[in-house]
This record gives C-alpha cells, structure tokens and sequence, in this order.
C-alpha cells in the first residue's frame, strides 16, 4: 500500500495533510501536496496560467524533498505497473502511483524537472485510456483550429513557435497534449516549455492538421500517406511505458488519428512567411 | 505442399490502414508494416488453416500467380514474422477458431 508507505514516512495523517496546488492540464486536475512553502511557491510559479484551486483533483501527488544531488542525471525514466501501482524512477526522483486510490508520492529534491517529468508521465498513462497521447509537437491555434508541429528535437518546433503571427495562441513549443473528445480531436495548452521557456496558452481547439516538420531551403507542404503518418506520430508520441496495454491503446489512438486529421510534411526555412501556408 | 500453420501472436497490437496493416510489438514497441499480399496472409492466420490453404483461397485468385512460387514466398514471410515474434507457429490446428462462439 504506497500511501501507508508516504504517511509512514512522512510522520502526516490523513487530517493533516500538506497543503497542495492544483495543477490542471488538459481539463484534468491533479492535486500536489508539499509541506515546503518554498516548494509549492516554485509550483505555483512553473504552472501559472494552470492553477485552478476550485477543481476537484483526477488524483494526487504528496511530494516528500530529498536533499539536492549534485548531479543531475540525464537518463530516460522507467515506468513499469504492478497491479494498479505505477512506478517511475529515475535517478533524480522516485514515485509511486496507485491509479485505484487516485494517490501517489514523489520523492525528489527541490529541482522542478522531476516533479515536471512525473506530471508528463502521468498524463500519457491518464490520456492513453482516453484516447489521447502527449507529443512531442508544438501547437498553436489559429482561428479557432489547432495545428501540431511535430519532430524530433532539432527539427524546429521552437523555431515554428517563435515565429507564429500575433493572431496564433501558442498552446506549446515542445509537448503537444492530445485528447479524444466526442467531436473529433483537440489539442491542449501545456505549461511543458521547450527552448522557448514560456508557458502555453491554457486553451484548447480542435486539431486541424498535423505537420511533420523538415527543415529545407523552401516552404512547402506535401501530403503524407497514412501508414507513414501512424509511423511518424508514433515516433513522436511520448511512450513511457512498455506495459502490453498501455502500448495497444497508445497504437490504436494514433492508427485512429492519422484516419481522422489530416497529416502533412512542412518543409520550412526559417522565416514567419511559413505561417502564410498554415491555417 | 506444406501443412504449416501460424497464428497472429498475442503480444502485438495490429491495425488495418488502408491496404496495409501497421503492427506494434508490446515487449520491444517495434513497428512493422506488411503490404497488401502480406496483410492478406496476417489476416488470415488465426492457426486453423493450413498456410498453403491461405495461399490457394486468398492469394493466387487475387494475384493469379502459381500456388507453388506463392506459397514460396507466403512462407518466408511467415518464418520472418514469427522470427519477429508477431506470427507464431502451430503444430496442430487451433480449433477455437473454426468454432463460431
């Protein structure tokens, strides 16, 4: 039971919980818990724009503060289930999360990055059951229609970002959040920044069209045919987790995508003019 | 002619786009994309019929090529999708899916 663990630990009882922000991202709340003041006003700094104090929380997170490391490790997270217990770990943060009793813990030092990578990693377990994913996309809307960007790093997902006209709300310049909804798919606004360093618009549209992003010496845009699309997206998505069913359920919502938005290639050289081709 | 069967193993997860069929391998997340004939042959092998029995009924009326360089082919595809760990080799017929449920 990993809550007895947490409050085991920490010396708290369920009537004296630490206080917590609600950060919600892609219309679901998750509560984090902190007795650091300091902790949680770096929070409530990171996910400005994502707070909603008044929701009521999909699940919650009580993040217990390590001393800092010296270094800081760059290697991939490993996220494997036993039961309906998630466990994520990487050498700067460890955390457990029962998707039964709606509740984890974190244990990580002061840093931002591990708190920021548990809330991604969560959210692609949450959306693959919804039919959604995280991408690693940028994501603007324009007239009310989403257009994702998506690339490997390099690709120019920040560089699409920074030159998105004055009328574009750019929702990210890194991870794009994509969920299923009745009426087709939408892309989210995410405070996950790349290079860009600024939080995206917390907003969401229907997703338009997805490009797949090259870089070249002139603009143009060419259809991609839907078995390259599926093999592209899903290159892009972010895949935390090799369980059997969360990899079916992440496979059909991109075979199910590429039937429904439209994907294109957009070679681009870097300047605004790209974005006269796009919307 | 061979008696060989194969079924679609468990552990993968398969969509049909378009004419080809896309495949994902849960333990390792690899990709595979079998084109029009190979997806014919995927669709097919659920370990009740026999590999030549495929190749007859859904390969040679389609395609009209000879049953012996079809079957050829059908079954070094087969042997590399079960190398691949997304076909796997019966040694009998399964008969759950004859069955109606």
């Amino acid at each position: 039971m990993i809550a007895g663990t947490c409050l085991a630990a920490s010396g708290t009882t369920p009537r004296n919980k630490p206080q917590g922000v609600i950060v919600e991202i892609g219309g679901i709340p998750i509560l984090l818990r902190s007795g650091d003041a300091k902790f949680r006003a770096m929070l409530e700094q990171r996910y400005a724009g994502f707070l909603n104090p008044s929701a009521q929380p999909a699940s919650e997170f009580t993040v217990y503060l390590n001393p800092p490391r010296t270094k800081m490790p760059d290697e991939d997270a490993q996220v494997f289930r036993n039961d309906s217990v998630w466990h994520i770990e990487r050498g700067d943060f460890r955390a457990e999360w029962d998707t039964e009793a709606g509740r984890g813990y974190v244990r990580q030092s002061a840093n931002p990055y591990a708190i920021d990578t548990v809330l991604r990693i969560t959210h692609s377990l949450v959306l693959a059951g919804k039919s959604g994913f995280l991408l690693h996309a940028a994501s603007a809307v324009r007239d009310g229609r989403a257009f994702l960007f998506a690339g490997a790093s390099g690709a120019g997902k920040t560089t699409i970002a920074r030159l998105a006209p004055e009328d574009a709300k750019v929702l990210t310049d890194e991870v794009s959040y994509v969920r299923r909804q009745k009426d087709g798919y939408f892309a989210f606004g995410t405070p996950f920044a790349g290079e860009l360093a600024k939080v995206g618009e917390n907003m969401r549209a229907p997703i338009a069209a997805l490009y797949l992003l090259a870089k070249g010496p002139r603009n143009r845009i060419e259809p991609v045919a839907r078995s390259e699309a599926a093999r592209a997206l899903l290159s892009n998505i972010l895949f935390f987790a090799e369980d059997p069913e969360f990899v079916e359920w992440v496979f059909q919502s991109a075979c199910e995508f590429v039937g429904l938005v439209p994907v294109y290639r957009l070679t681009f050289s870097p300047n605004a003019r790209v974005w006269e081709m796009i919307g | 002619m061979t008696s060989k069967r194969y079924a679609r193993s468990p552990q993968v997860a398969a969509r049909r786009l378009g004419d080809e069929i896309m495949i994902m391998s849960a333990p390792d997340s690899t990709l595979f994309t079998l084109n029009e004939v190979a997806a014919l042959i995927w669709e097919a092998s659920d370990g009740s019929l026999a590999l030549n029995e495929i190749v007859e009924r859904d390969i040679c009326p389609a395609y009209d090529v000879p049953a012996d360089l079809a079957l050829q082919d059908a079954e070094l595809l087969a042997e590399e999708l079960v190398a691949h760990g997304i076909l796997l080799r019966c040694e009998e017929p399964v008969r759950e899916a004859l069955e109606p449920k």
